[in-house]
């Protein structure tokens, strides 16, 4: 009887011993190691690699970010990241309201390109009402208009070796030591050719506004918002991430974002 | 070692009339354990990952032309400096020190919750996101093996099914429960089996599908379930919910293992190895005999 019975008193002391231990347990004991380039935190990563390939397994290279109606559009595209590039290039641009500006296609491809605003926008175009999730945590309905970036990249003729679409852009993200660091990108060939990939120049049936990457910006709706780069000026074919920044990828993968943005 | 040394002979003299049984398979202590990792470093990664965007909405997207907020964690200034609080359906709580405004005396930040709480503890999303996800991967492989384990061995048809036996000892286990008189047999009793199947037959899968629905990707391959759970930022605030209940699981789980003998709880869950009830206890008449 006694045995496994427990006096009142001994089980409220005893439980408030042990949840005042888990509350003083800080959890600072795991920040070491995983820093970028740690043991841990690289072992940790390769769950971003299995991802990558459960999604690309299950999605396949078309399947379709869902699209929304008119209704849902209810408030304007929420600005994130950099909203009002600073940069001399780019302020000398948006002065001539982007006459001067052009899109470049170069590196692994046939045929270099350099593409005014009017080529783009008179290439065929789509439009689709997608829902742009950040990273963060939230979510924002709105209707995109842009040139499938397939079209650019057929037009350029992508060689063989290519792997990676690099985004290059006009705004400055971070002023470091060795100079500024303007906003940069990449997404495998089979996200750069998914149907609802585009060169948007368009927002809710408006020219693309300056806080949302005016001229052109990225939308790659199978992925999060870091992974869609704004004020784009250069479009590059490379093979690898060995002359990507850092090296993971891009401007936040280097920062310790995973380069696979899918989840 | 020691004190589990001194108890068990200090309960030498009761033990020779109770039986020491083997309770809990291989697989079921496997996975508890690694539930166990999994869970808490979902759970410390994932209050940072909340801490990104400490708001949760009902729908489809995040209201900043509308309002369809349901709960906000945050720092204002006030007369008497800055303050934390925490609004829950438009009822605000201040929660200065814990939520919203915490940290060593002086060095306090604005941050939803506090860095003991978070990995890492500094703030770091990123990381964070590296962490949850290789461990969902974990979580999510363990259940799945638990649940083809527990189907071939025969464990969740005999111990987590409910009967109707169930129900009826349902009252009496409430009123035992509440007393903290416990009867240790080799079954689970029923409050036992609600908990243990709800959280591995209901909170968990839960917490899968909406995590999966939050994914942009699996949304192109799941489209439909978003639109059965609400929406993404719905899906979100679900998870949010679930988290929840599983740490009030969590809670009550370790006041009931405190309750009922730690030491032959956790035996079991190591070893294998249950002490039960001398024979002669289930036969009192006070027990059950309706």
């Amino acid at each position: 009887m006694a045995k496994f019975e427990i006096s009142r008193r001994k089980f409220l002391t005893a439980s408030s011993l042990g949840l005042s231990g888990i509350a003083l347990s800080g959890c600072d004991v795991f920040d070491s190691g995983l820093g970028i380039g740690g043991g841990l935190r690289s072992f940790l990563e390769n769950a971003n690699g299995l991802t990558w390939r459960a999604q690309r397994l299950l999605a396949g290279r078309d399947a379709l970010a869902p699209e929304f109606t008119e209704a849902d559009i209810r408030q304007p595209q929420r600005p994130n990241g950099v909203t009002a590039p600073d940069d001399d290039t780019y302020k000398g641009l948006l002065v001539n309201n982007f006459a001067d500006w052009r899109l470049e296609v170069t590196g692994l491809v046939e045929k270099p390109l350099s593409l005014t605003r009017e080529q783009l926008q008179n290439m065929p175009s789509r439009t689709q009402i997608t829902r742009h999730d950040c990273v963060e945590g939230w979510s924002c309905i709105a209707k995109w208009t842009g040139t499938p970036l397939s079209l650019v990249l057929d037009q350029a003729v992508v060689k063989p070796q290519a792997r990676y679409v690099m985004f290059h852009c006009l705004d400055t993200i971070e002023q470091s030591l060795s100079g500024d660091i303007k906003y940069y990108g990449t997404i495998d060939l089979i996200d750069a050719r998914h149907p609802q990939t585009i060169l948007a120049y368009g927002l809710n049936g408006k020219p693309l506004p300056v806080e949302n990457g005016a001229p052109l910006r990225v939308r790659v709706e199978r992925q999060l918002g870091y992974k869609m780069p704004k004020y784009l000026s250069k479009i590059e074919l490379v093979d690898s991430f060995a002359n990507v920044g850092g090296g993971r990828g891009g401007y936040w993968e280097d920062n310790g974002y995973d380069w696979y943005g899918g989840i | 070692m020691d004190s589990a040394a001194t108890s068990q002979s200090a309960a030498g003299a009761n033990a020779k009339d109770a039986t020491l049984i083997y309770r809990q398979s291989r697989w079921t202590r496997l996975t508890h354990w690694l539930w166990a990792i999994s869970l808490f470093f979902m759970l410390l990664s994932g209050l940072q990952i909340f801490n990104a965007r400490p708001q949760l909405y009902i729908g489809k997207q995040s209201g900043f032309g509308f309002n369809n907020t349901i709960l906000e964690i945050g720092a204002e200034n006030t007369n008497n400096g800055p303050r934390g609080f925490t609004a829950i359906f438009g009822h605000r709580f201040d929660t200065t020190g814990v939520l919203g405004w915490s940290g060593p005396p002086g060095q306090e930040t604005p941050r939803a919750f506090p860095s003991w709480a978070t990995i890492p503890s500094y703030y770091d999303l990123g990381t964070a996101r590296v962490v949850h996800f290789f461990f969902a991967w974990i979580l999510t492989t363990t259940l799945l093996v638990w649940l083809i384990a527990g189907l071939v061995n025969g464990h969740i048809r005999r111990d987590l099914a409910p009967r109707l036996d169930d129900l009826k000892r349902l009252p009496r286990d409430v009123i035992d429960h509440a007393k903290l008189k416990f009867h240790h047999t080799r079954e689970y009793n029923t409050l036992q089996k609600m908990a243990y199947g709800g959280v591995l037959f209901v909170l968990l899968p839960l917490m899968i599908i909406t995590g999966l629905a939050m994914s942009p990707s699996m949304d192109s391959v799941l489209p439909w379930l978003n639109e059965v759970l609400g929406g993404r930022q719905t899906a979100r605030s679900i998870h949010f919910t679930v988290m929840v209940l599983l740490v009030l699981f969590f809670i009550v789980h370790i006041l009931m293992i405190l309750a009922a003998g730690p030491i032959n709880e956790l035996r079991s869950i190591i070893t294998g190895w249950y002490r039960t009830d001398p024979p002669a206890k289930h036969a009192e008449p006070t027990e059950r005999s309706a």
